[in-house]
């Protein structure tokens, strides 16, 4: 019963993920700004490969597997939103035009 | 007398335009819009005669040398460019028709899929997997052709790599780094890098701190790993490089410019590709015997293994890691 319980956990998280990357991949292509496409991007980045990746995690009772996997996740989260940082900073930093797509806050 | 008469109307008309407009542009336009018909009716004959006269000679060569000039680039204009489309269609399309008939009769005589006897099938591929490890000491047989049986083509790919990076050097380096003056070039350069690339971006920067020494770990583990298992010095150079790449660009040029400048791509690639061409020429021009390294053959899980196989990786990575390195500043603002 257990083990029914932890696959059907497993397998909502991976149909959760994977419908984060779908719909990541239809913003990406349907959004005409770039901050805009930048944060689907994120999203299936983020969220759906954390999602995925747990649900691999529960799937499994390697403990070395898990570990891989949890330094995936780790990976991918300290250098996704850091290279997204830096699109948008270079963004605002070469369109003089950026004011017509949004409001900047300036502190 | 009469044709003679045509051609002098045909120098008069020519020489009023090219008095009124000097440039040829206008003197071609009008001479390629009007058939030789219209000019010979337009063009009155007793037109300042006396003057042809005065100046015959010099008027003659000049004028008949424009009128050559003239008709050429009609010539050019109207047919020229046609017929060289043309040709060039032509010419396309038979070569394509001769590369495909070529190609087509190479196929049919391909020997049948699998057969016996075919040369994929010989004892090269059983000799590297019977005799690899003894004859290189690599465990990984990848590595061991290509740094022992293919070695010199692994040479030549090291040398394309460094060829490359002096090409890039002296298409893009701004200023001259003997006499270490900055010039306006280098000035704008610097203001452009400084706008549009991030500077002292602290998300970055923390980042960096947390990430640069795993990739150069992690970049040095495949080269030193490549006798053993999958990786190489191809493969961990430029995980290294990319590496370096990031802490440049968090912490920008000044702190790279303490342990990487010019003279260090030039010592180290320098000493890497010698090493490499030193290491491999010995068992070139001494029939394929190679090198006393004293280190054994390889064994699984002993990094100081497998013979010359880990030397000759660390040189291969040394090399792909400085000129990914040096094209990267190269193409942000042409120098470090």
């Amino acid at each position: 019963m257990g083990e029914w319980i932890l696959f059907a956990v497993s397998v909502l998280l991976l149909v959760c993920g994977l419908f984060l990357m779908l719909s990541a991949v239809i913003g990406q292509y349907r959004f005409q700004y770039v901050l805009n496409r930048m944060h689907a991007a994120s999203m299936g980045d983020s969220l759906g490969l954390g999602l995925v990746l747990l649900s691999l995690c529960l799937s499994t009772s390697d403990g070395w597997l898990i570990a891989k996997y949890l330094l995936v996740v780790l990976f991918v989260w300290l250098t996704s939103p850091t290279a997204g940082h830096l699109i948008a900073r270079l963004e605002i930093a070469t369109d003089s035009q950026y004011q017509q797509e949004m409001e900047m806050i300036e502190k | 007398m009469k044709k003679n008469e045509s051609f002098w109307q045909q120098l008069i008309k020519l020489d009023e335009v090219s008095r009124e407009n000097p440039l040829d542009e206008q003197l071609m336009a009008s001479a390629a819009d009007e058939p030789e018909s219209v000019l010979r009716e337009k063009s009155p004959f007793d037109f300042a005669f006396a003057e042809i006269q005065q100046e015959e000679k010099r008027e003659e060569l000049y004028i008949a040398e424009r009128l050559q000039a003239t008709h050429l680039h009609a010539w050019v204009d109207r047919k020229g460019k046609k017929w060289g489309r043309m040709a060039y269609n032509f010419t396309c399309v038979l070569f394509c028709i001769a590369l495909i008939v070529f190609l087509m009769s190479t196929v049919l005589r391909l020997p049948p899929l699998g057969a016996a006897e075919n040369p994929t099938n010989n004892e090269v591929a059983r000799r590297y997997l019977e005799k690899g490890l003894e004859e290189t000491g690599a465990v990984n047989m990848v590595a061991g052709m290509i740094l022992d049986y293919r070695a010199f083509d692994t040479f030549g790919e090291s040398t394309v790599l460094f060829v490359a990076a002096c090409s890039v050097l002296l298409l893009l380096k701004l200023g001259d780094h003997k006499s270490g003056e900055v010039t306006p070039a280098m000035r704008e350069a610097e203001w452009d890098d400084r706008h549009h690339e991030p500077k002292n971006d602290a998300i970055l920067q923390l980042a960096a701190k947390l990430l640069v020494p795993v990739i150069l770990l992690f970049g040095m583990y495949i080269v030193l790993a490549g006798h053993l298992g999958p990786g190489g010095g191809f493969s961990g150079g430029a995980v290294m490089g990319a590496g370096l790449i990031l802490y440049l660009n968090a912490f920008g040029f000044e702190k790279t410019g303490r342990f990487f400048t010019y003279k260090t791509f030039r010592w180290v690639t320098f000493i890497a590709l010698m090493t490499y061409a030193l290491l491999k020429s010995y068992s070139f021009f001494c029939g394929a015997n190679h090198l006393k390294s004293g280190i054994p053959l390889g064994t699984p899980g002993a990094i100081l293994s497998s013979g010359l196989i880990l030397p000759l990786n660390i040189c291969v990575g040394l090399i792909v890691m400085c000129t990914m390195y040096v094209f990267y500043t190269l193409f942000r603002k042409g120098g470090m």
